[in-house]
């Protein structure tokens, strides 16, 4: 196994649609859940270690993730009923224009196979109206700007107002150059990389989040 | 020269020649804090060249730094280009809907005329009014964002890297285009009594491109680039790593490069071999929540690392102080070069 995630992972960071294929259909001897959980995940979260490491850059990241969205697109469809038994989750840009992190993490979740909603860039206001009606149990939220950062507050303030149990999971630059905002804006997580977010997800399915 | 009675631009052009001046320059790299000196909204505030001559000379008298910033927001390029700006009354404005939505929108871009684009004037007219008050007591530090940097803000970050490894073509293309605006932007710059112009380039970062990746476009755009402007240039990573580059990035002809607060800047000067000067790298975001001795403690912990010698100036890791960063915690800030940044160097 350990040999198909660095196979796999070389062939992510080299831009080898061709040979991530290739990986996937010569993995006969695993169902195709087993190559998610023990070939794609773990190459991901290489991947990510790699990037907060300073050792890949973000633009492999952000290749790795869509060549694995499209090859678990394929083997496993959306709706498709081996996709997690998982909380509703949406995922969204909060009140910036810098869509690249939620793009990578909504990627990462896709390929690790999850659903999730893409709520785009949105407002505080707009943000819990749509939690509100589409009942949401994780809300992921991606920011680049550090006053955009500070608007997790007011959502955190605003859903506790609606009593809404909805467990906030942050990521962006601002977290990551500040290791105590997210507890400052009353976020549940924080993830420095896309793929801690599959880690936070699973703690808040087991409830240990 | 005498070094005890230095003005800001002899400390700065000192410590580029890799010798140690009168004290550490240090550059307060205000954009919107100005706003606040004049007691305007920010879109208020950028709205005129004559407000950012202004802000930025109170803020240089307040805080006794060694720069005029001349920067306005980062989306005014995009302005240019005929895009639009979206303010914000707390942060820095954004670029809206990207002008490049679809790869074949690139055939059709045209190079604006810098010199006859409102929203560039703004800034030459900020530029020419503190040129006439200060003269050359101070250096003007006007910005250009890299060609290579730019197209995150006309099409997005994912669909310029989807161009980069999908469509070489029209990312060529698309340099040529980025390339000769830039230069014609900063040169006109200086030409409106800009002294040194700050060259934004994250898009280089390992952070966000391979070295591999990153000599075969960023550096030889960088090269190509910075070769035409009729002036120094300080390249800024705003953020991102750089130590691996390094070498390659002096080797662009830029004098200064704007360094992270991920990577250890005494590493990074060590890198340098003098052949480049470190500007950096005290942690913007983190500074909002800074103590007043937190502010100076890190002061002089960067100075410690980085000063000796010269070939250092002291400034935060971005390129731009966070408007909520607070007064009193700015004011440590100065205070503490002002005690700590004198050569030869007590800490």
């Amino acid at each position: 196994m350990e040999n198909n995630i660095s196979n796999f992972m070389e062939a992510l960071l080299s831009i080898n649609r061709i040979a991530a294929r290739q990986i996937l259909e010569s993995s006969t001897s695993i169902d195709r859940i087993s190559f998610i959980e023990n070939v794609v995940i773990p190459a991901l979260e290489r991947i990510g270690k790699g990037w907060q490491d300073g050792v890949f850059a973000l633009s492999q990241v952000y290749m790795a993730g869509r060549i694995c969205e499209e090859l678990i697109d394929e083997i496993l469809p959306p709706g498709d009923p081996d996709r997690k038994d998982q909380p509703k989750m949406a995922i969204c840009v909060l009140s910036d224009r810098h869509k690249l992190g939620k793009t990578i993490v909504y990627s990462l979740l896709r390929s690790s196979g999850f659903d999730l909603l893409d709520y785009g860039t949105m407002e505080v206001e707009e943000l819990v109206e749509r939690i509100k009606n589409d009942k949401i149990e994780i809300i992921l939220v991606s920011v680049l700007m550090l006053h955009s950062a500070l608007k997790v507050k007011h959502l955190k303030e605003k859903l506790d107002a609606l009593n809404l149990d909805v467990k906030i999971v942050v990521g962006g630059a601002p977290f990551r150059f500040d290791k105590q905002l997210w507890q400052e804006v009353g976020a549940d997580a924080m993830c420095s990389t896309a793929s801690e977010a599959v880690l936070v997800i699973k703690n808040v399915m087991d409830g240990s989040l | 020269m005498i070094k005890n009675n230095m003005t800001s631009l002899q400390r700065v052009l000192t410590t580029l020649g890799h010798n140690e001046p009168d004290r550490v320059p240090f550059f307060l790299l205000f954009t919107m804090h100005g706003a606040k000196e004049l007691g305007l909204s920010i879109k208020e505030y950028f709205a005129k060249g004559e407000n950012v001559a202004e802000g930025q000379l109170r803020l240089r008298a307040k805080y006794r730094h060694d720069s005029i910033y001349n920067f306005f927001y980062a989306p005014i390029e995009i302005e240019a280009f005929g895009g639009e700006v979206i303010y914000n009354d707390e942060g820095p404005a954004n670029s809206g809907i990207p002008i490049i939505k679809t790869f074949d929108d690139i055939k059709n871009l045209e190079v604006p005329d810098v010199k006859s684009t409102h929203c560039l004037a703004k800034v030459f007219k900020s530029s020419q009014i503190v040129k006439e008050k200060i003269g050359d007591e101070v250096p003007i530090i006007g910005v250009v964002m890299s060609p290579f940097s730019l197209p995150v803000m006309q099409m997005g970050f994912d669909k310029y890297l989807d161009l980069m490894y999908e469509r070489p073509d029209l990312f060529n293309h698309l340099m040529k285009i980025n390339e000769e605006f830039c230069v014609n932007w900063a040169n006109a710059q200086l030409e409106a009594g800009t002294t040194a112009i700050c060259y934004f380039d994250p898009f280089s970062s390992t952070t966000v491109t391979t070295k591999e990746m990153y000599l075969k476009t960023g550096f030889e755009i960088a090269k190509r680039t910075i070769a035409k402007i009729k002036g120094p240039t300080a390249t800024h990573m705003a953020s991102g790593r750089c130590l691996s580059i390094i070498e390659d990035i002096a080797d662009t002809g830029t004098a200064i490069v704007g360094v992270s607060v991920n990577e250890n800047i005494q590493e990074l000067k060590n890198s340098c071999k003098n052949k480049i000067t470190v500007m950096g790298n005290l942690n913007g975001i983190e500074m909002r929540r800074w103590t007043p001795n937190e502010a100076e403690e890190n002061v002089k912990r960067v100075i410690s690392q980085a000063g000796a010698g010269g070939g250092f100036i002291l400034s935060d890791n971005h390129g731009e102080i966070p408007f909520q960063v607070p007064d009193e915690v700015l004011m440590a800030i100065s205070e503490a070069v002002h005690k700590w940044g004198n050569y030869p160097l007590v800490c």
